[in-house]
């Protein structure tokens, strides 16, 4: 019980970590209807981390909430993999963030969806439509960048740089993930190999080689999770309670 | 009116009334949101399901379902949030998709025509509202809300909103 209560938080605080993440795009986007889409994205995201928190706080059943789960823990008591609380940086890093972590999502939910526990299958299912279009949405924009001018294609280049020492984690299971049936070698090849096919397209070039940080599933973050949760939780933390 | 009197299908005809709070022509029985009712003597059971995930809608849509059914005199009233299976286009009503159109927004299109996972796939053909051209572009994937994409008449030259296949 106590590892599919980990697994499930796991879940939701990487959905809202991205969420919040893309929410900071918001009014700043590069043009108004990708501001609109990065911010839907942002919805979906947050609205997958709150069906995850909710059963979360079922299984606990130690009056934990929803809400409790996301504004009152601490950075070592987030489980979301190190990818997800990375900088926005430019729209670049942001769209290859979004369409590395799509892409994983894509190909877990997929599996999850036959999960033995029919909660987080029906989330899963639930949640692979919507997924299915931020992979579409995002895996375009990696292209149009990588195969776009000079500039852009550095760009998306120092991304990569920047970005690919967070994937290794994604495929190495923790503690907690080893009952979840999940199989992970077939999960990173479904992963790699639509990578390398976007990459492709986008003459990117798939990175070897490169040493992988972990940790994010334990709790050990980067400094940049402090900051987020700092700005999330704000409200709840100088004012216990507060409702809307 | 007494509880007791009132059957399953009058029971539709109350939600009804129900409006979507973001698309207000829509009824959440047009929308397919309302997926089943169990009543037992005074007691009623309503099983709702949400478009996306994160629609900010849904509580204020139970809320509005609670008050409905209350003037109508039942006691107990449970709203069971039901995500399995996945809410799809292809259950809002053919009456709902009419209304769409009427006030300007363009009804999805049926699944098997469209939802393509291609990348950089040519745009639907979807039918402008207010001429009923198919000279139409897409201008975002995304709209207003999470149920919607931005498309511009080419003919009209109207900008509508297009309730997106899903």
């Amino acid at each position: 019980m106590s590892a599919l209560i980990d697994y499930t938080l796991h879940l939701a605080d990487n959905t809202l970590i991205l969420g919040q993440r893309n929410a900071e795009w918001c009014g700043h986007g590069p043009v108004l209807e990708q501001d609109i889409a990065i911010t839907n994205i942002s919805l979906d995201l947050i609205g997958q981390a709150r069906s995850f928190y909710q059963y979360a706080a079922e299984l606990k059943a130690d009056g934990s909430t929803e809400d409790s789960l996301a504004y009152l823990r601490t950075e070592r008591d987030f489980k979301n993999c190190l990818l997800v609380e990375q900088p926005n940086g430019d729209w670049a890093q942001t769209m290859l963030r979004q369409f590395l972590f799509s892409c994983y999502q894509f190909f877990l939910y997929q599996q999850l969806q036959h999960h033995t526990d029919t909660r987080v299958a029906a989330i899963a299912e639930k949640s692979l439509k919507e997924v299915r279009y931020h992979l579409r949405w995002s895996s375009e924009w990696v292209i149009r960048l990588g195969d776009g001018t000079e500039e852009s294609h550095n760009r998306m280049l120092k991304a990569i740089d920047e970005l690919w020492r967070y994937t290794g984690e994604l495929f190495i299971p923790v503690a907690y993930e080893t009952e979840t049936g999940i199989k992970f070698t077939s999960l990173k090849e479904a992963g790699l190999n639509n990578i390398r096919i976007v990459f492709n397209e986008a003459t990117l070039p798939v990175p070897e080689n490169v040493y992988m940080q972990t940790g994010g599933k334990t709790g050990v973050h980067t400094e940049h999770l402090g900051f987020i949760l700092t700005e999330l939780q704000y409200v709840q933390r100088a004012y216990p309670g507060s409702e809307w | 009116m007494k509880s007791s009197t009132i059957d399953k299908k009058a029971l539709y005809t109350y939600l009804e009334e129900i409006k979507d709070p973001e698309v207000p022509v829509l009824s959440i029985i047009d929308l397919g949101i309302v997926r089943d009712i169990q009543l037992n003597d005074d007691e009623l059971e309503v099983t709702i399901t949400p478009t996306y995930t994160g629609c900010p809608a849904m509580d204020m849509i139970a809320a509005a379902i609670r008050v409905e059914l209350s003037t109508l005199g039942f006691k107990k009233i449970n709203i069971i949030n039901s995500i399995s299976p996945a809410w799809t286009t292809d259950w809002m009503s053919e009456e709902g998709k009419r209304k769409l159109k009427e006030y300007g927004i363009a009804p999805p299109n049926p699944k098997q025509q469209a939802c393509s996972d291609r990348l950089f796939a040519p745009d639907e053909a979807v039918q402008c509202p207010l001429c009923n051209s198919f000279h139409t572009h897409r201008v975002s994937e995304f709209g207003s809300t999470a149920c919607k994409a931005l498309y511009q008449c080419d003919d009209c030259k109207e900008p509508f909103d297009y309730f997106k296949c899903h």
